[in-house]
């Protein structure tokens, strides 16, 4: 288990004061002038150095990727933090935002400096209107007491954050429909290239980036990345918060090492499954979009990107959502498939048809009122959207489909025959 | 399933002109200054926000015109952004706006229930609004409290982890007039484990 002196996130569940005062006492803004005198290059390098990997879903390098921004563009750039949590299952972004918002802002301050950018957009999700608020309010306190605004931290860097409230699209959870979003369109996703590093926000080199990403990026250049890196394994390094919902008897938010093993994470922190782990029936590992993993997976699977990745699965989000044997799994898997007929930006044929498509032969498939052909040509379809969209939601429409009737086809099939027999 | 914010048509009783309230005007330039003078079109999800705020929740035709207007876009790009985004309501609801989530992680505790109280209690179908104009109950997609499922939204607050009885009387509460308590109905603080847990 993950030693109390190695968490980065203090204050998650908001046993202490979020506010500058109570940020202070566990060390936030204390040396970021010194943090800032490394210099851009140096913090990239550390960064890279601690393989710390994108914790908004893809699991992208982050030091690689805050290197692709150009050092001399003659353009302003920019840094825009996604707090667009919506992925079914996360709720991680938010416990940071309302209960350590200067861990935040102090993140932002860095990745941006190294970045060159002097603007930072947090685009937060509309219906979080608690979170907002306290993050608006550590915002005034940042500028009140000069750590962003004109010569931040008195570093010489001019610095601002603004916070920019969505309104309800999963679909802007996706870095460039975020950026159509923030510059006042509906959010539909851009074709790449242009990648934003490039051409981003109104067409400037921009960074898009998680929350957990930027909030993790201070402390580890004050620990040194090779502390980080030695938490986890190689190239899934560091710590990371798990969201554990469904059908456990303590669902909670908890930082953990990388690659712990699901059961233990279950166990340990979230009280166990409910009615015991033999009631198990399957997990979704990495938040809605990752296929879901049987309890023959579960037993053993370590909670990393890789180790998931070889179980055809993924750790995405982290939001680890517990099903036990009293759920009836076509219909949970058809509840998602609901949610991306409801979110798909209508942008692409293949997407906004087959999500629709989908979720009708997923609710037909709960009483199994289809034929046993349907199952192949359900799964084709899953293939023919999958990777034939110009953003991942399509793929990710797809694969809990796949997921299913890769662990779970004969429960299908045997709702079929028993529907034939009804009407026979 | 009849959500207002999913509604493509701008609802056809016109009200009154809609004008910015002095104080909503003073917050507009302020909206405005975050983003380049020549990019203020950026403001127009948090412009619509703020006329729905002043509107009772719901965006008219003239409350659109005014963002455009107020803007300098075209209406149309307006009404665009409107209708794409969920939280835009394009017809009126009622004074509490009962949202629940009906996504698998709510699901797998409970959210059916959820749903089946409001009917019962709020004395309407999902997607309408009660005869009284107290309550219009929706049933929505995730809404990132996952560790607090089932959770539902009402006007801007979360209220989470709840059953059937807890939320019965948060919406008798309402009925009533009465204060309500926001957040965990069991009395956590966030998403910490409910209780120390001894492997």
């Amino acid at each position: 288990m993950l030693k109390e002196k190695d968490k980065i996130f203090k204050n998650l569940y908001g046993f202490e004061d979020w506010k500058l005062e109570g940020a202070k006492k566990r060390g936030i803004w204390s040396n970021t002038k010194e943090l800032i005198k490394m210099g851009s290059e140096k913090i990239v390098e550390e960064i890279k150095n601690s393989q710390l990997r994108g914790r908004g879903g893809a699991g992208f390098p982050a030091g690689l990727k805050w290197s692709f921004m150009p050092k001399d563009s003659g353009k302003d750039h920019y840094l825009v933090v996604n707090a667009d949590e919506s992925e079914p299952g996360t709720c991680k972004d938010r416990e940071i935002m309302r209960n350590d918002p200067h861990l935040l802002l102090e993140g932002c301050l860095v990745a941006a400096f190294a970045m060159h950018a002097h603007t930072c957009y947090i685009y937060i999700r509309g219906e979080y209107y608690s979170e907002s608020s306290n993050l608006q309010k550590a915002i005034d306190e940042a500028y009140a007491n000069n750590l962003i605004g004109k010569n931040a931290c008195g570093t010489g860097w001019d610095f601002d954050i603004y916070l920019h409230r969505g309104a309800g699209a999963y679909i802007c959870g996706e870095e460039t429909a975020l950026l159509e979003s923030l510059e006042g369109k509906k959010g539909q996703p851009r074709l790449k290239p242009p990648f934003p590093a490039g051409a981003g926000l109104y067409g400037c080199p921009t960074t898009v980036t998680n929350v957990e990403t930027i909030a993790v990026s201070p402390t580890i250049l004050r620990r040194g990345s090779k502390w980080f890196a030695n938490l986890g394994s190689a190239n899934n390094t560091g710590t990371k918060i798990f969201s554990i919902s469904g059908h456990v008897n303590n669902p909670c938010n908890v930082e953990e090492e990388m690659g712990i093993p699901l059961k233990d994470l279950i166990e340990k922190h979230a009280g166990g499954v409910i009615g015991g782990w033999e009631n198990l029936l399957a997990v979704i590992p990495g938040g809605a979009s990752v296929p879901l993993l049987p309890k023959s997976i579960c037993d053993t699977v370590k909670m990393d990107f890789d180790s998931l990745k070889e179980v055809q699965s993924g750790l995405g989000t982290a939001a680890v959502i517990v099903m036990n044997k009293s759920t009836d799994i076509v219909e949970a898997i058809a509840r998602l498939s609901h949610f991306y007929k409801h979110e798909s930006c209508g942008q692409c044929t293949p997407c906004r048809e087959g999500t629709g498509w989908m979720y009708r032969m997923m609710e037909k498939m709960i009483h199994g009122n289809v034929e046993h052909q349907d199952i192949d040509k359900i799964l084709d379809v899953t293939k023919q959207i999958e990777g034939h969209t110009i953003c991942a939601l399509g793929d990710a429409a797809a694969w809990p489909i796949q997921g299913l009737f890769r662990h779970f086809r004969p429960e299908i099939e045997k709702r079929i025959q028993e529907r034939n027999r009804r009407v026979a | 399933m009849h959500h207002p914010g999913t509604n493509n048509k701008v609802y056809k009783k016109i009200n009154d002109n809609f004008e910015w309230s002095s104080e909503n005007f003073k917050k507009i330039s302020e909206i405005i200054k975050k983003y380049p003078s020549n990019r203020i079109q950026s403001a127009v999800i948090p412009l619509l926000d703020l006329a729905q705020r002043q509107n009772n929740g719901w965006l008219s035709k003239n409350s659109m015109e005014k963002v455009a207007e107020t803007l300098s876009m075209s209406y149309i790009r307006v009404l665009e952004v409107a209708t794409f985004y969920s939280m835009f309501n394009l017809e009126p609801i009622g004074k509490n706006f009962v949202q629940i989530c009906r996504t698998t992680p709510c699901w797998l505790r409970g959210s059916d229930k959820l749903s089946k109280v409001a009917q019962e209690v709020c004395e309407t179908n999902i997607g309408e609004t009660s005869d009284n104009k107290i309550f219009t109950v929706v049933e929505v997609e995730c809404l990132g409290a996952c560790c607090n499922a089932p959770m539902v939204q009402i006007n801007d607050d979360y209220y989470e982890d709840l059953d059937e009885e807890s939320f019965k009387k948060i919406l008798q509460d309402l009925k009533d007039n009465k204060s309500i308590k926001v957040g965990s109905q069991i009395g956590r603080k966030s998403s910490q484990p409910e209780r120390k847990f001894d492997a």
